[in-house]
């Protein structure tokens, strides 16, 4: 009987060359593995939330389930799973159901076009029944490779707005809907300087897949960070926002919206959101570290750009911590800063962050252009990395300055300062 | 804006972004790495004396009741009848009887734990301080009629018992 099933096996692969079947293998662990340490990522990371705002707020956070609490995110998807789906009478039902998937889908889609690691050597191997396996090329550790792969994530970053929006109109229930329509104005108005702030990495690689923008801040070591630094601070705000975190949670402002769009969902669906928000989280991360820290790139030293296992596992872990580090920042500011007024947002994003990464658009290539024309440094990447760093740090600190003073969100008034000063009488009076 | 919403003009360093944010993200990062103060209730309880590792009651707590008793094991309580009369919550029932020597006790005293409100005027009226609230708090129960504590079940309570607030001496020492 098992030696009839094995033959079947066997005479079901027949057709498959060992080149489709090594690429076939390659596809299907990689896809395997970015699933589940996607989906581990995030439930781990919404205990971490919970420790992280637990400990500074001088609590201990979760600790009954498993040992130290790290049992946590597996109790409460028991319970998820287990509790009541409840469906309002009056909401649009298929919608309704739709809803959660339509936010989850293309926030974990996302995981699929960030490398996270060094490639792996290709492989040649005989398995019995099943055959060879062969993959020449050493195998770049991403579960897809997309020649457009920055596109590919501007795309589909977008449609998570739609899950949000439709939850909210589906509810049926006036807190829902405003919670989408808040989040819908706000998301599309930070995708607009999102956008924009990307555009500067392109002019620098030259490139729109990932695997380029990597291989670009691994050749000098010089990670955008550096010469884009303006585009980090607009991108990292905006990422904020997407992911409709605090200080940008308006969509589900709790103090006036109950729980926002999903307000009306229970159960699994409702966890559907959370696990959403908390991949968008990952994803926003795991861009972060793509596009201005390096991607899998080990800082000072050449030896994780040669294919190889050691060097797979070491980056990866590189990778790893990179993205935990930009997943506890993002815990960081949401057990920080309050919540914006709704005005606030609109004229941070509008009027700060889109006119700021437009005009660094125009400096960066204008400066790309003095670089390597009049100047003459089109031959050395290194030095014309350096004079876009100089330049983007001066940029950077202006913008900084600017924000600092509030002259454009918050009204400051120089006026008021005199004032106050005249009042307090001469300095070093009050010691 | 289409809807005019007020931007207050304020002074320029009490508008600072950056430096704001910059200032509370450092002291949120140090209130990482500071001592806790949860207590793990099950494991970690009240004790008397303050000690490591546990909390402790403050000795004016007004928890359930408890009647105290003579010598001789007979409760304190005359029957006299003014913890029923001061009572704000009239959760106490009070059936006073007499024995062949005259001496008034009480034939039925229950207290309905679930109406008390815990003021403890129980505890100030009482002139042969019997009655009294205590420093006590774990009242869980499996069923709602075990909630009304008879007169055995209170003179059984063996916690301590409320000092109140003296205001003669308003600060405890």
């Amino acid at each position: 009987m098992i030696d009839a099933i094995l033959l079947w096996v066997h005479l079901q692969f027949t057709w498959l060359t060992p080149e489709v079947k090594g690429m076939l293998l390659a596809a299907v662990v990689k896809m395997l593995l970015v699933f589940t340490v996607v989906m581990i990522g995030v439930a781990y990371s919404t205990l971490l939330e919970r420790k992280v705002s637990a400990w500074m707020q001088f609590r201990l956070g979760p600790n009954r389930a498993g040992w130290g609490g790290l049992g946590q995110p597996i109790a409460d998807g028991i319970k998820n799973i287990l509790k009541e789906e409840t469906l309002p009478g009056a909401a649009n039902k298929v919608i309704f159901t739709l809803a959660p998937a339509i936010a989850f889908i293309p926030a974990l889609t996302l995981s699929a076009v960030i490398p996270f690691a060094a490639p792996i050597p290709g492989f040649d191997f005989t398995l019995p029944l099943l055959g060879r396996f062969v993959h020449a090329a050493p195998v770049p550790m991403v579960v897809a490779d997309l020649p457009i792969g920055f596109l590919f994530v501007l795309a589909i970053s977008s449609l998570g707005v739609y899950g949000i929006a439709l939850a909210g109109w589906s509810s049926n229930s006036k807190y829902s809907l405003l919670g989408g329509i808040r989040s819908s104005a706000q998301m599309i108005s930070y995708e607009v300087a999102m956008g924009l702030a990307l555009i500067p990495i392109l002019l620098v690689s030259g490139n729109v897949s990932f695997g380029a923008i990597v291989a670009g801040q691994q050749a000098h070591h010089i990670w955008n960070i550096l010469p884009l630094s303006l585009s980090f601070l607009v991108y990292l705000i905006s990422g904020f926002a997407e992911t409709n975190r605090l200080p940008f949670d308006l969509p589900e402002a709790e103090s006036e919206l109950v729980a926002g769009y999903h307000s009306e969902y229970s159960a699994m669906k409702f966890s559907l959101f959370f696990i959403a928000e908390y991949a968008n989280m990952l994803t926003i991360a795991a861009m972060v570290t793509t596009l201005f820290f390096g991607g899998w790139d080990i800082p000072f030293t050449h030896w994780d750009e040669t294919p190889g296992w050691p060097q797979m596992l070491v980056t990866g872990a590189f990778f790893v911590a990179k993205v935990f580090f930009w997943l506890y920042f993002f815990m960081w500011i949401r057990w920080t800063l309050p919540r914006f007024r709704y005005d606030q947002l609109m004229s941070l994003g509008w009027k700060f962050l889109l006119p700021v990464a437009l005009a660094y658009v125009m400096i960066v290539a204008g400066t790309l252009y003095l670089v390597d024309g009049p100047l003459g440094l089109a031959e050395r990447p290194a030095a014309r990395l350096l004079a876009l760093t100089a330049v983007s740090w001066a940029c950077l600190l202006f913008v900084v300055f600017a924000l600092d003073r509030g002259a454009v969100i918050s009204g400051a008034d120089k006026s008021l300062q005199r004032k106050r000063a005249a009042a307090r009488g001469p300095v070093g009076a009050e010691g | 804006m289409a809807i005019g919403v007020k931007v207050m003009k304020r002074p320029v360093d009490e508008t600072s972004y950056i430096r704001a944010t910059l200032k509370g993200m450092s002291l949120t990062f140090k209130h990482l790495f500071r001592p806790k103060v949860t207590m793990q209730y099950p494991e970690e309880r009240s004790a008397p004396e303050p000690e490591r590792g546990a909390w402790t009651l403050s000795s004016r707590w007004r928890g359930t009741h408890r009647m105290l008793t003579d010598e001789q094991g007979r409760s304190k309580c005359v029957a006299c009848g003014l913890c029923p009369q001061i009572c704000p919550a009239n959760c106490i029932k009070l059936v006073p009887g007499e024995d062949e020597d005259g001496n008034r006790y009480p034939l039925i005293y229950e207290i309905d734990e679930f109406r008390c409100v815990f003021c403890g005027y129980c505890q100030e009226v009482c002139p042969e301080e019997a009655i009294h609230v205590g420093v006590h708090y774990e009242n869980a129960e499996y069923s709602r009629d075990r909630f009304v504590y008879d007169l055995e079940r209170l003179s059984s309570q063996t916690h301590l018992v409320s000092t109140l607030w003296d205001p003669t001496d308003p600060k405890g020492e």
